[in-house]
């Protein structure tokens, strides 16, 4: 990857950087299992806490661990996800498309509304839809999701957009297509496809700010540990945390994984010249792309 | 609006609350996330594992779950610390991975063929990387580094969740004691993070346009 930075290395450098590395690496694991002794001098990932997952006490059975953990904690955080990620592609679409319109009095105030919304945390636009419209908490969750990444998406496309070269616009309205009609038919299609991986990315941002919804009280993932971490005992805190952090993790690394798939797959299509260097433009820009 | 007026003195406090919390836990990022980034393209594999695999897993993991480690389970297993130090803990420990990408991307930005001179006239990986890379890697680092601590400073809200009296702790209260009062309370939060978050987003753009005309 970035090996141009050191030359292939010789004998004596070789010999050098394995002594480096088996350093380093013993180094690295040291401090890995001085942390997990510690943790584990606490008692707190002892092997009976373990249990919860296969044979549970206060007679509860591992079907329902595992049900309360997927079904209700992962279900309501993907539920919450996928409804507030449709309906904010939907609403971010319709923001590009004011965005790029003509008259001044559309354009300006659908600029202003990506810009206030893509600037407040999203915490604060679920509480607001919450206390501040009356909503439902699952609503509330949907409200801040969709506002929020609603913003984040026009402001994608239009980046798309931006990028096309400005033949693509030109030849539309050169063979008489309106203005509407280049946007959907020539414009978005193409913006849509060269952004799909920073689309996905924006949707893993989207699904680990379903999170925030424990704030408020929606019962989803992390609130499912809380709840389970209540009925079993505070000393079982970690071990339900572990699983709950690692099916959270594994979740977002799939997803994370399919948009770089997507950006391999889109520049490999777009060979050939400035079209290729461009998608490499697009996607050193895709990488950096997922907001923390 | 009454209840707007009557607790600016709260406001300010919350606003300077989430200020400190911003800075200070973007200065250890930024070391941090940087350090991390020197691990990422270093020639020693245990510490670019390491470094992948701190970016990986933290950048999978949703804020609010890091909060909740320090808050709920990080008592249970080491010293018990004020909520303040454990909203910049995780908030340092979060935010890092994002700068350590911006930097790792930056490096990889700079031509190839300005690492392979600094080789050939017989400069080593830490020269190469000190007196070429890093001076033309910042320009373009800087842009998304704004961007990563723009989201820094909303992200601190998330502190207001877990008990650290921040701007949105102190939507929060002022809610709760003035129901009628809700919308306006909310109304004057969100504007006192614009008034962080838009400044910071036009010099981005600003500093970006910049680079992109120098190059």
């Amino acid at each position: 990857m970035s090996s141009v930075l050191y030359d292939t290395p010789g004998p004596r450098a070789r010999r050098r950087s394995l002594i480096g590395s088996v350093v380093t690496g013993i180094a690295i694991a040291a401090l890995l299992v001085f942390i997990v002794f510690r943790v584990a001098e606490t008692g707190r990932i002892d092997a009976e806490l373990w249990q919860v997952y296969t044979d549970p006490p206060k007679g509860s059975s591992a079907a329902d661990v595992w049900t309360s953990l997927l079904i209700n904690g992962l279900g309501a955080t993907l539920r919450a996800a996928a409804v507030g990620g449709v309906l904010a592609l939907a609403v971010g679409l319709v923001l590009v498309v004011l965005r790029m319109a003509k008259p001044r009095w559309v354009r300006y105030p659908a600029t202003g509304i990506i810009e206030v919304f893509r600037g407040l945390p999203v915490i604060l636009l679920m509480f607001f839809g919450v206390l501040g419209l009356g909503m439902p908490i699952f609503q509330g969750v949907v409200f801040g999701l969709v506002v929020y990444n609603a913003a984040v998406i026009g402001e994608i496309l239009r980046a798309g957009i931006v990028s096309l070269p400005s033949g693509q616009a030109e030849a539309g309205s050169a063979i008489g297509l309106t203005q509407p009609q280049i946007l959907f038919s020539i414009l978005l299609p193409q913006a849509i496809r060269r952004m799909l991986p920073s689309l996905i990315s924006q949707f893993v941002v989207l699904l680990k700010d379903t999170s925030l919804g424990f704030i408020i009280g929606y019962t989803e993932l992390l609130r499912i540990l809380r709840i389970n971490t209540e009925f079993f005992g505070e000393s079982y805190l970690f071990v339900l945390f572990f699983v709950g952090a690692a099916i959270y993790i594994a979740v977002n690394f799939l997803l994370s994984r399919v948009a770089i798939w997507l950006e391999r797959r889109g520049s490999m299509k777009a060979a050939g010249g400035a079209v290729h260097a461009d998608a490499e433009h697009a996607e050193a820009h895709a990488e950096g792309e997922q907001k923390p | 609006m009454e209840a707007v007026v009557e607790n600016l003195p709260l406001y300010w406090k919350g606003f300077r609350t989430t200020l400190v919390l911003a800075l200070v836990s973007g200065l250890i990022a930024l070391v941090w996330g940087t350090i991390l980034g020197a691990f990422r393209v270093s020639p020693v594999p245990p510490l670019r594992a390491f470094g992948t695999a701190y970016v990986e897993i933290v950048r999978n993991t949703p804020l609010t779950l890091v909060f909740f480690f320090f808050v709920f389970v990080w008592p249970q297993i080491g010293p018990s610390v004020p909520f303040f130090i454990s909203a910049i803990a995780a908030l340092s420990i979060y935010t890092a991975s994002f700068v350590c990408e911006a930097v790792r991307s930056g490096i990889n930005s700079v031509g190839v063929g300005q690492a392979e001179a600094a080789r050939a006239v017989g400069l080593t990986f830490t020269q190469t990387l000190s007196i070429i890379i890093v001076p033309q890697a910042l320009r373009t680092v800087v842009p998304p580094l704004i961007n990563v601590f723009i989201a820094l400073a909303k992200n601190t809200s998330v502190a207001g969740g877990f008990f650290v009296a921040e701007l949105f702790g102190v939507a929060r209260r002022l809610a709760n004691a003035h129901p009628p009062d809700v919308i306006a309370v909310l109304i004057g939060v969100g504007i006192a993070y614009l008034v962080i978050t838009i400044p910071a987003g036009v010099l981005a753009g600003y500093v970006e346009r910049k680079v992109v005309f120098a190059r």
